[in-house]
């Protein structure tokens, strides 16, 4: 191919001829703050000093309030209290083992209702048959309250560990499943049409088109499931389990242990967080090329 | 039979949705020539994307026959490439990864395969490249170009497996007057060096006469082939032709074509009493 004749390219001609640019007048350069401009930047430095005000906040009042004497300590303990207690915890009540074996539970959920969510999801948004055949299905089966399956899935399952993994995997599954289905509908009818005018057969569209298209979606869907899934662990530790954080949160509701109760609750939320932040943190690793 | 590159014959679309049906095309007859360059203009709805899109093979015909190369089209194939005006590239892959993307295709394989000795498929990929002047952005990813660098990568990636047709879609639709005349002198120098046969659609009078050695006008409502017009200009074309006076008839008389087929004209009668209620 004769590729060397030369032809008019775009980054020349966009090269400006001329820079007579007259002076702005100096009214223009003086910028009002952009802080409450609607979807205005804020520098990095307000960003994490508002974030670090934002989180302290309500410990701030709460501590406060207990500092002031305003709430009995058996209902509202103060976060010193709470402190103490999550040390207690940790040096002779097993809290290691309690983090344990609630991190297995929500994984083991979390991981199965991925496991199928992510080839039934591909399969209903891509088509069409499948999703007519699935889609009312599921969306009828995720407005059952997981925590009405309890019972069943005692009858069914027992008592032992499948139980409680199962319960989270009920909770999450179906709407993991019509989100990773959305997701993947959101993928560009352009893009895939120009792989079929390159020839792409159905496998290829799907593993070098749609996959890799929808991938940054995918990966945050299961971040806001992952989420979810914590939140049913509570629920899931109601099945006779005698281990695990939501255990010990309902166990402290019988003996009026209302700072384990804190505790619990803040061990979970703290818990939540982080995997939520390495999911981010994987996001920005996994697709460099988001970053404009 | 003609030896015509593309035979189109007595064709009709018909959209059907819940409510009612669209006669989107009715009863098309063209013939397009090897290494020709046609265009289509005509007021939306007049169905230029849908027969392109037709003879791409992404979209079905319901009723006629078109021919290519004698062969009725049978869904997409690799001999015929597609342009679209924009969402088509592949963010996550950089600028020489989306020109190479065919290679992953095992229809494509074969067919490159064959001449492999002559000029191996990094070497075309490199050539498209400096063509399109992107030689410095071959590691960047879309988002990082401009609209009209991204539509060059477009144009590179449906180069690559030496498309016999070439489609587009409005490619140019979305960039700016200044970028577009660069990438029609592109084209044009594409059209030359790859004796590829295009059919370009667009709503740019302008860049239709331009462009094509004809064009074909198409009205809506439902949508047909008004007329076809040649266009008087020889194949060598710099942008001054656009203020020759040949030029500038042809293009009155198509735009005045266009505004009859559309059914849209202005009613200025109308326009003068509501003004006056107005004012």
């Amino acid at each position: 191919m004769t590729a060397q004749i030369s032809i008019p390219s775009a980054a020349t001609a966009a090269q400006p001829r001329h820079t007579a640019t007259p002076a702005a007048p100096a009214e223009q350069v003086v910028r009002k703050s952009s802080f409450w401009r609607i979807r205005g930047e804020i520098s990095r430095r307000s960003a994490w000093l508002l974030t670090g005000a934002g989180l302290s906040l309500p410990f701030v009042i709460w501590w406060l309030w207990t500092a002031l004497g305003l709430a009995d300590p058996m209902f509202m303990p103060s976060p010193g209290a709470v402190l103490e207690r999550i040390g207690r915890w940790w040096t002779s009540e097993g809290l290691l083992r309690d983090i344990g074996i609630s991190v297995w539970r929500v994984m083991a959920g979390f991981g199965a209702s991925a496991l199928i969510a992510l080839p039934l999801g591909l399969y209903i948004g891509t088509y069409r048959p499948v999703q007519a055949f699935l889609e009312p299905l599921t969306d009828f089966i995720r407005y059952m309250p997981a925590v009405a399956f309890i019972p069943l899935v005692m009858l069914w399952v027992g008592i032992d560990e499948g139980s409680k993994v199962l319960i989270i995997f009920i909770g999450t599954f179906f709407q993991m499943v019509l989100m990773v289905a959305e997701d993947v509908r959101r993928v560009p009818m352009a893009q895939i049409e120009a792989a079929q005018t390159m020839g792409a057969n159905s496998g290829e569209i799907v593993k070098l088109v749609i996959l890799p298209s929808a991938k940054p979606a995918l990966l945050d869907t299961l971040r806001i499931t992952c989420g979810w899934a914590w939140t049913y662990l509570v629920v899931a530790e109601l099945v006779a389990a005698n281990s695990g954080l939501g255990y010990a949160i309902l166990k402290a509701q019988r003996y009026m242990h209302t700072d384990k109760i804190f505790a619990g609750i803040l061990l979970i939320g703290l818990i939540g967080l982080l995997t939520d932040q390495a999911f981010r943190w994987l996001h920005r690793r996994a697709f460099p090329w988001m970053r404009k | 039979m003609s030896d015509a590159k593309i035979h189109v014959r007595q064709v009709g679309k018909t959209f059907v949705s819940e409510q009612r049906e669209v006669q989107a095309l009715q009863s098309i007859d063209l013939d397009i020539q090897p290494n020709e360059f046609v265009t289509f203009v005509g007021a939306s709805g007049c169905g230029k994307s849908t027969l392109l899109r037709i003879i791409a093979g992404l979209e079905t015909l319901s009723c006629g026959e078109i021919l290519l190369d004698g062969e009725p089209i049978d869904g997409p194939g690799v001999d015929r490439a597609m342009v679209f005006q924009h969402y088509s590239l592949y963010p996550w892959l950089t600028v020489m990864q989306n020109i190479k993307f065919c290679r992953q295709l095992k229809v494509i394989g074969d067919t490159v395969r064959h001449d492999g000795d002559v000029e191996s498929a990094a070497g075309r990929a490199d050539a498209l490249l400096n063509l399109m002047g992107l030689t410095r952005f071959a590691d960047a990813y879309p988002s990082q170009l401009s609209g009209g660098m991204q539509q060059r990568v477009a144009i590179a990636r449906a180069l690559m497996p030496k498309p016999a047709t070439l489609l587009m879609d409005e490619p140019f639709g979305a960039l700016d007057a200044q970028t577009r005349e660069v990438m029609h002198d592109l084209i044009r120098h594409v059209h030359r060096l790859e004796k590829s046969t295009i059919l370009f659609v667009t709503h740019d009078v302008e860049e239709a006469i331009y462009l094509g050695s004809r064009v074909v006008l198409m009205a809506p409502r439902p949508g047909r082939i008004d007329s076809i017009y040649e266009v008087p200009l020889p194949a060598q074309r710099h942008q001054d032709m656009k203020l020759a006076p040949e030029f500038t008839e042809l293009k009155r008389e198509i735009l005045a074509r266009i505004r009859e087929t559309s059914g849209m004209q202005t009613d200025l009668e109308q326009l003068a009493k509501l003004s006056a209620v107005a004012g």
